[in-house]
This record gives structure tokens, sequence and C-alpha cells, in this order.
């Protein structure tokens, strides 16, 4: 086209970003790499490579190396060797190594750029303005926290050895997000790329020794998903980190279960992208094309599901539409496109795929009219309306381009429908009344929630879902916590022979009479058997077994309800009626706690006597654990309106509120020692910080629990917020583990028991705090009343306000 | 230049102005990247500068201008750029000129002479530039006297205080007057946007002086603190989209002051091509008011054609 022609069409012409460099950095390798163990290149010993495509053309760019695994071996133990140097290292040296890092990523920040966009097919845009800085800004950040590690987490230790698998959508800033806080907090890792996508990640090892990282502190091993699963299983490690599918999460959880590894998983979502009335609405067009069309619609917590208000509804997805018609698909190192090139074909297909599901089940389909290129993986921006929750389309995560709408006609269907799947990654929230947006905020389920914005994006702020999204966060000081156990904690070494999980686990035979040397007859004490206690009501047990607890002298000292199945579903459902409960300030909380406590110190005697009863424990222990037990009750009513949340310092000009809200209902199974003290520990931080339980005391000796629900009566603590139910412990654990409306479980007890609760909590990904077979020193604060509890207790949901008028 | 049915105006809508909501941060959002989505290079570059060119409202606006600057700044006007750059760019045979000339009253006549044989208008700064505060009358006086001058374009300034005390009706009236005054000559009413305090201001003064019959919205006199920025620059052109969308009439946008470089007209470009379309990039509904910028432009084009950086010297002057 002639300067004249252009001068009267004013169209857009090619604006390439230059490739040579990146050009010349693969040829330096012969277009061949190999594994990176002890800042070393590494063959991999099967002498396998697989080829590395660049999806917008479906050239091959260079041949990586699978490793298996000897390979995953050898860098395991380079990085177990060097662990111990770097751990030990001041917070302020490894500080500066981060801060190396941070550096060595800004210098070479356009070659980063550029590979990564030949690699993925995302439009150069993106890599140069968003995945790079941020992954320089993600170093710099946690040289911050290194820093200060010594003094602000100073009752903390590393993990250890961590294995980090990383998925293809942001393969640098993914990186980035899982090596910052595992370096900065001490430990030492083997990290995998995805198969489709590891040159930045080749990069980034050159930089770690340009930038001089000791060696084996950071270990790269490409390969398959047969390398990923090698990773999971191998014992050497003490913790992973993925991101990526649930479906792949949940094979991990299953995998890593019962081994005492740390785990965190952030996974998938179908994120909600609000619009109401009084919304700027040329502001929230454009926050869809970010929410949505960022990266082609791979991005986890796209916002991929619009729900906006009725009255409003044809005007606006008029506006969407033509707004799509000006959207540029096409070479991602092209300047000048909105998006590049879905990574690969199946991933295209993929797409295809849902999007025909669509509209088979009756969706409409708007795809703007505009250039597409001819080669290459690219698929258009996807508008599906006349979509309802029902649709699949609504509630699977497709991944791609492709945006779901529907309508609500209140502030509160529309939360509803907001929270209407089994995700909870994120929420973008569109509307002028603060009022409302906050409101709304508060409300949907979702760690990230974007006010007026969407897919913002900072290391000061932990990212990471709710639900099957996943748990742990990554970014702020939220993150850290994934990388470091108390100093209090070795690393659980649990021993167990489950090779495969026994469906007949938690299998129980309900309890009988006294066998007849239970009583002496002597005597005719008035029964006192105790009851179920759920929605704040005492309820006979629905299988009406009952069974005999034995004292420490071999005799009867009572008898509870055998709880079963369908106890538990009436608890859970009990917990889930009174959740009104997490709406209560804290102050009510605190004073509710106190009350807890003051009814108890009045019966102080009778729950000592009880103690020894049942546990042929001292007058004096029994004494000092009930002491104990009121103390406890005091600390979590002190912390019942003082763990909030913070304010974030985030890039954002505004506020990025970090609220710690309470996970929902949780399921508590309780160990047999310390039977009041440790019930007390488990049963307070989680209300103290509004959430509902279901609670299953000590299977031996349960009756200083049911006691104590009397306390509870008394104590003006709403209905169904505790909910007591006693019996086989592992049988009732099972079933609470695998309610799908339980939010979390905690399991005080064996190995054996730890390994199944972890295993079954895959069924709907929530999160699991286990004991692996390790008892805790419920005496001692540190283990007895830790952050831990505080922070089990809570997720934390980091709200984006932007300010300006 | 395609003929326009000219906005006739509308009834005051206050229901629709007082729905107006800006989002400042987003607003920031769309304009820092809006920029670093799009990129025009080599000759795509040329061409569209070239055409920034032709929507150049060439301006001289100070207490010095006398008929001999003036005269000289009517001379660049006819031929703003180069002949030999032109000839290189296969433009020679365009008759390639500015949008039109703008000047004070005094000056209306200079210009008006100096433009004879050429279809550039002459625009004149109007209604007690640029405060808008001298007595109504002598403002309405002020456009009649331009106009009988010869002045073709009438660029007015609102009064701030109309809008930061919320009276739109007064505002709409005194717009509608001034039009009225204008008779066939196009009024581009200036918003002053620096002095009205938010972007949400800015919307509603948009849509009010669209509703009084503006056939151009102008961002400012280039007289205040702040001038055209890019915040300011969607906020005025979405309100001319949703204008279009509901009463079919095209309005046209006119930025001003602080508009120096290649670069920030390529930028204007840009957003106008991608919040209101190809179909306002052209001098009847899209204009730059700058004095320097013509020069940066034609310093560029010399680049694209020579591959050397270019001399302001070797650049003839307004």
């Amino acid at each position: 086209m002639s300067v004249a022609e252009i001068f009267e069409s004013m169209t857009y012409g090619p604006a390439p970003e230059a490739n040579d460099a990146a050009t010349a950095w693969l040829d330096d390798h012969q277009r061949k790499f190999n594994l990176f163990i002890k800042n070393h290149w590494a063959a991999p010993k099967s002498k396998k490579y697989m080829d590395s495509k660049n999806p917008a053309t479906g050239e091959t760019l260079a041949q990586i190396a699978i490793a298996g695994q000897p390979d995953i071996e050898d860098a395991v133990s380079a990085a177990r060797e060097a662990f111990g140097p770097w751990s030990s290292l001041s917070g302020h040296q490894r500080a500066r190594h981060l801060y190396a890092l941070a550096r060595t990523v800004q210098k070479h920040q356009r070659l980063l750029a550029v590979i990564e966009s030949m690699d993925n097919g995302k439009p150069i845009r993106e890599s140069r303005d968003i995945d790079v800085p941020l992954v320089a800004r993600h170093f710099y950040y946690h040289a911050g926290w290194a820093q200060l590690m010594d003094s602000e987490l100073r009752d903390y230790q590393p993990v250890g050895v961590v294995g980090q698998i990383i998925p293809w959508n942001f393969p640098l800033l993914m990186l980035a997000w899982k090596i910052a806080p595992a370096l900065a907090m001490g430990n030492t890792v083997v990290i995998k790329p995805a198969p489709y996508t590891n040159l930045s990640a080749l990069l980034f090892a050159e930089l770690v020794v340009e930038a001089g990282l000791p060696p084996g502190v950071v270990n790269i091993l490409t390969g398959d998903d047969k390398t990923g699963a090698g990773i999971v299983e191998h014992a050497g490690f003490d913790k992973i980190a993925f991101t990526g599918s649930t479906e792949v999460g949940r094979i991990i959880r299953r995998a890593t279960a019962g081994t005492g590894k740390r785990l965190s998983l952030e996974l998938g979502g179908k994120s909600p992208f609000l619009v109401f009335d009084d919304a700027d609405q040329d502001a929230a067009i454009e926050g869809i094309i970010d929410a949505i069309w960022f990266n082609q619609g791979q991005v986890c917590c796209a916002g991929s599901r619009l729900l906006v208000q009725e009255n409003i509804a044809d005007s606006f997805l008029n506006k969407l539409r033509s707004r799509m018609g000006k959207l540029r698909v096409g070479d991602p190192l092209d300047k000048g496109i909105d998006l590049g090139a879905i990574v690969d074909v199946i991933q295209c297909q993929t797409i295809e795929n849902w999007v025909k599901k669509g509209l088979a089940e009756g969706a409409e389909i708007y795809q703007p009219e505009i250039s597409m290129p001819q080669n290459g993986c690219f698929f258009p921006p996807t508008l599906l309306t006349n979509v309802a929750p029902a649709a699949t389309v609504a509630q699977e995560e497709i991944f791609g381009p492709v945006l779901v709408a529907m309508t609500f006609r209140t502030p509160s269907e529309a939360v509803e429908l907001a929270n209407n799947t089994r995700f909870g990654l994120a929420a973008s929230i569109w509307s002028e009344n603060i009022n409302l947006a906050l409101d709304i905020a508060h409300k949907v389920k979702a760690g990230s929630i974007w006010v007026n914005s969407t897919n913002l994006f900072d290391a000061a702020s932990g990212f990471g879902g709710y639900r099957e999204s996943g748990f742990g966060r990554e970014g702020g000081r939220e993150g850290l916590y994934e990388y470091v156990r108390p100093k209090w904690q070795n690393r659980p070494q649990p021993k167990i022979a489950v090779e495969k999980p026994d469906p007949k686990w938690g299998k129980l035979v309900p309890g009988r009479p006294a066998p007849l040397n239970g009583h002496n007859g002597a005597f005719a004490k008035i029964d006192r058997t105790p009851k179920l206690y759920i929605g704040g009501k005492q309820v006979r047990s629905d299988g009406n077994y009952t069974r005999t607890i034995w004292g420490a002298n071999e005799a009867s000292v009572g008898q509870v309800s055998d709880g079963n199945r369908k106890d538990i579903r009436d608890a859970v459902e009990a917990a889930h009626k009174a959740k009104g409960w997490s709406f209560k300030n804290g102050h009510s909380r605190a004073q509710i706690l106190y009350y807890i406590a003051e009814n108890l110190a009045i019966r102080a005697e009778e729950f000592a006597r009880r103690l020894v009863t049942m546990t042929g424990q001292t007058q004096e222990s029994a004494e000092q654990e009930v002491e104990l037990t009121i103390s406890r009750l005091f600390t979590y009513a002190a912390w019942s309106d003082k763990y909030g949340g913070v304010v974030q310092e985030t890039t954002l000009r505004g506020v990025t509120i970090a609220l710690y809200e309470p996970v929902g209902v949780i399921g508590i199974a309780c160990p047999d020692e310390y039977p009041l003290l440790a019930f007390v520990s488990l049963l307070a931080p989680a209300i103290a910080r509004g959430n509902t339980v279901v609670i299953i005391p000590s299977e031996k000796y349960p009756l200083s629990a049911t006691d104590f629900y009397q306390i509870l009566e008394t104590s003006d603590l709403p209905g169904g917020v505790v909910n007591i139910v006693t019996g086989g412990r592992d049988h009732l654990a099972k079933t609470l583990v695998e309610h799908d409306d339980v939010d979390a479980m905690w399991y005080f007890g064996g190995a054996e028991g730890s390994f199944y609760i972890e295993y079954l909590s895959a069924s709907n990904m929530k999160r699991t705090w286990v004991s692996y077979g390790e008892a805790l020193d419920w005496l001692d604060s540190h283990q007895g009343e830790g952050d831990d509890f505080l922070r089990e207790s809570t997720q934390v949901k980091n709200i984006w306000v932007p300010t300006g008028e | 230049m395609t003929t326009l049915e000219r906005n006739p105006g509308m009834p005051l809508d206050l229901g629709w102005v007082y729905a107006s909501r800006v989002n400042l941060s987003a607003v920031e959002r769309r304009t820092s990247t809006l920029t670093k989505r799009r990129s025009v290079k080599k000759d795509w570059q040329a061409a569209w500068l070239l055409k920034a060119i032709t929507m150049i409202d060439l301006t001289t606006l100070s207490g010095d201008d006398t008929p001999g600057n003036v005269l000289r700044l009517c001379k660049k006007a006819r031929q703003p750029v180069r002949t030999d750059l032109l000839e290189a760019l296969g433009m020679r045979d365009k008759n390639l000129t500015v949008g039109a000339v703008c000047v004070y009253h005094r000056r209306v006549k200079d210009a008006v002479e100096a433009l004879q044989g050429t279809s550039i208008p002459v625009a004149a700064v109007s209604t007690g530039f640029p405060a808008g505060q001298s007595p109504y009358q002598q403002r309405l006086e002020e456009i009649h006297e331009s106009v009988a001058a010869g002045a073709k374009e009438i660029d007015i300034v609102i009064s701030r205080e109309h809008v930061l005390r919320g009276d739109w009706e007064a505002l709409y009236r005194e717009t509608k007057e001034m039009r009225e005054a204008c008779g066939d000559a196009h009024i581009k009413t200036i918003l002053a946007t620096g002095e009205l305090g938010t972007l949400k201001n800015v919307r509603m003064a948009s849509l009010v002086c669209m509703m009084a019959g503006a056939d151009f919205i102008k961002t400012s006199t280039g007289k205040e603190p702040v001038n055209a920025t890019l915040e300011v620059g969607l906020v005025m052109v979405r309100a001319v989209r949703d204008y279009y969308e509901r009463t079919g009439y095209k309005v046209g946008f006119k930025p001003a002051g602080g508009i120096r470089t290649a670069k920030d007209a390529m930028n204007w470009e840009i957003l106008i091509k991608e919040e209101l379309g190809d179909e306002w990039l052209t001098p009847a509904l899209f204009r730059f008011g700058a004095s320097g910028l013509l020069g940066d432009i034609e310093r560029q084009l010399s680049h694209h054609v020579t591959g050397r950086y270019a001399a302001r010297h070797h650049m003839p002057m307004a």
C-alpha cells in the first residue's frame, strides 16, 4: 500500500518487534537445551528431547530435554545439598541474591519478553508491559522479605527442598511467583516448566548464573507430564507447589496425601465479571477486554462469566459487540495486536469443542468480522449469550477467548449467580456506588476482587483461590507462609503403609451395651448420657446407637451417642444455617468467647474431675488443663477483633485490602490427648474468626466435649455455630471430609487417618490441616495457640479499590 | 471532505446528563494502554502524520500577533510540508493543507485575505476568550463581528461557572444562543476542561453542548494549567459516540493545548480511530488545536524520507 493509499484508508500496518537477539540466543544453544542442575547444563540421562514450537507459526524453535527419574534424583540432591548453606545465609545475604535476580531480569527484559511471546504466543505488548515487569517486581518485593525474615518471621524456618510445577499461560511470571518467595524464605527449588513453554525458564537459568546464585539453589527440569508426576511423587521434596488445572491439582492432592509434604495449589476458575446499572459502562467494556481477551483468555482468573444487570443488558451487550469489532488478532510479535496465538493446536481444538457444546446447548454466538491470520493457532474473540447457569459453558473453565454472558436483576441475585460455581479465584465488580461495590466484594467468594478494574496483579497482594480454585497464596505476606514452617516443627515423617486407599477405611460397627463388668449396681445413678449437639439443640443420634466410654481403670465412665453419616449431614446443614455468625462483628464474637470462658471457670472443678476420671491424669494436671483451656478461650476472644486483615502496599493508586475472611464450615476431628484443651484449642480459633464448625471430640475421651455443650448453651452462642458429633472419629471424619459443602477439614489423629483425610479432600479440594500422627504439645503456647491456628481459620481475600474522581 | 449534516441540537435531556458515570482509574488505564496496544510504523506512520496535518487548526493566539506573523502562518497553512518531501512521499498532487487557521478576532481579516483562493477556513476564538468572563451581550456581539469579518468557524468558551454550579439549563441556553449567533459558521465549544474539576463534569458539559447544537466540542483554550490530555479526550469522544448513537448526528472533536509532537498526534489519531472509528479521522470531525505540532511532524516526515534525523532549521517556519 502506498502512503497516499494509507492516507485515504487510515489503516493499521504491520509493526513487528525485532527478534534478532532472541533468534541469536536460540542459535547460541544450537537450538537444543539441556537440564539446568547445579548451575550447569546437564544432558538428560534418557537422551530424550521434545520439540518446542512457536504457536503463531508452527515453526520448531528448539529441542527441549525431557527429564527422567535419574535426572530428578540429580536435581533433588543438588537442591538438598544447596539447602544447608542457602538456608543458613542471613536474610540480608539472601536479599542481595534476590535483588541481583531482580536487576538481572530487568537488564534482559526485552529478550525475555520476545522469547516469551515467541514461545507462548502472547502479544509482545503483554509480555513486555505486564509479564516481565511483574517478574522483576516479584523478585524485588521478595528481596525485601528475605531481608526482613530474621525479624519479621523469626519464629519460622524454611520448609526445605521444594518441587514446583508451573503452567504454560504465564511461563516466566509463574516461575517468578514460585521461585521468589521460596528462595527468600531459605528454600531451594526444583522447578518444572510446562511442556509447551520452556524457553523463558531456560533463559532465566542463564540469569541465575549471571546474578551469581549459588549452584543448586535453583534447578530447572524440563520435561513432560511424566516428569511432573516424578517430581510430585519424589520423597525428597518437602513441599510441592503447583499452578495449573483443577483436574491435575486433584491428582497431585491425592499423590501427596499423607506424605507430610506441604502443598499449595493454584487452580482453575470461572470468575464472574459483574456490571451494575450504575457502572461507567465504557469502562466496564474495556474491563471485559482486559478480563477475557488478555492472554487470549488463557488466564486462570479470566473474567469469563459476564453478569450484567438486566435493565442495561441489551445496550451493554451491543456496546460490547461493537467494541469486539475493534480487536486485532495476529502475530504475537506485532506491537499493534490485542490477541496473539493460542498456545497449541490441541488447546485450540479444546476451545472449539467447548464453543460447539455451548451452541448445542442453545447459546448464541457472536464473533466479530475481523481479519484472522491464515496459519497458526488462533481463535477469534467470542461472546456466548443466551446462556444460563445450567449450561456447561457457564460452569466449566474454557481457558480461551470465550466469554459467556448472563443477566441478574438485583444485587443479591448477582451475588448468588457469582457464587454459583465450584471455583473461587477472582471477581470483578463494576459500579460507581462504593456502598454497593464493597458490599458485593465482601459477599463474593473469591481470592482476588477487583472493583472497577480487572486482572490486576502485584507482588504485594497474595493471589490464590477459594474452593476448587485451590489453596495457598502467592505474593504478599500471606504467600510467605507457604514456604516456612514454625521453628518448633520438624518436617512430618509419617510412617504409613497405605499403598492404595482402602474404601473400607472409617467403617464402623456401632456401639453396644457395656460388657458385664460395667457397673457394680450398688447405687442407681440418674443416667446422664449426652446426646449430639446440633443446631444448638441436644439431639438423639440418627442411628440410635450408644457407645460406652472407658475410664483409666477400665471402668465405664459414661456413654455417648454413636453418631453416623446422617448426623454429620445434619450437623453440616446446621453449620450452614448458622453462617450469620461470620457477619457478627469481632467484638460480639469476643464477648461470647469471654462468656464461654466465664462459664467454664465457674465449673472448673467439675471439668477437672471429669478429666481425672476419664483419663486417669492427676488432679493437678487436670486443673492445669482446665485453667489453660480458659486462657485459650481468652486468647481467641482477644483475636476475635484483631485479625481482620491488612492494607497491602501494591502499585495501585487506591487501596488494596487483604481481608482475612472465615473459611466457612470447618470440620474438626480432635485428638485423644488433652480431651478438653485440644478440643477448645481447635474450636476457639475457628469460631473466633467467624467460621462455623462440626467437631468430632476425642473418640476415646469425648465426655469433656459433651459436658462443654452445656457451657455453650449458657453462653449465648447462636445454635449451629458449634456442632458436636460423638462417635468413631474416622468414621465421622470420612463423611465430613467427603462432604462437598464443608470448606476445610482439620484432623488431629494418626498418620493413616491423615493420609485418608488428605486423599479424600480432593473431592472438592477443601483445605486440610492434619497432624500426620505427630502429637502436638497442647500445653505449649507455640504449638497449641500459634499463628497457624488463625491462618487455618481464615482465607485471604484481596480487594482492589482504585480511587480518584 | 465529506459534507455532513450539521448537528441541529436537541432539547436538553437532563436525565441523560445526570446518568453520566466516569471512572477515573478506568479512563487512565484505557488511555495508558491504548497507545501501547497500537503501533503505527514506516509508511503507515508517514501517512498518518500527513493526515494529522490536514486536521491541524494552525493557531496563533498571542498578544503580539500582527498582520505580519499571521501572514506567515497562513503561508505555512497553505503549504505545510516541503515540496521535496511531498514528492518523495507521492503526495505532491494532493494539495495538502492544514484544517484551518485559528486566530483572535483582530486578525481574522488578515487571515481571510492571506488564505484567499484556498478552501482553508479561518477560525476565530471568541466570547471573551479565554476566560469567558466578559458581558454576555458583548460575547454574542463578538461572534457576529468575527462572522462578518469572514470567520467560518467560531471557537467559543463556555461559562465554567455554569458547569461548576451545575446550572445545565444556563449552559444549554447560552450555548444555543451562541450557536444561533454563529449562523452558518461552525461552532466549536471550548469546555476548558482543566477548570472543570472532574471528568464527570467534562462528560456532562460535553453532552449539554452537543444538545445545544455544537458542531465541535473542544477541550481547552490552551491557556488553562492543564490542557488536552488523552483522559479528557477519551471522556469527550465517548460522549460524542453516545450522542451519535442516540441522535444520528456526528459531532466533531478538537483537542487543543499541549499537543506538540508527532507522537502526540499519532496517539490522538489512535484514540479517535479506536473509540469513534475511521469516519471521524477527517478535518470535518477532528482537529488538533496546535501551533508547534506541524514543525515536529514535518521533521518526522523528513526522517521517514531521508532516513536521517532532521534539523529544525531545515523546515520552513510558520
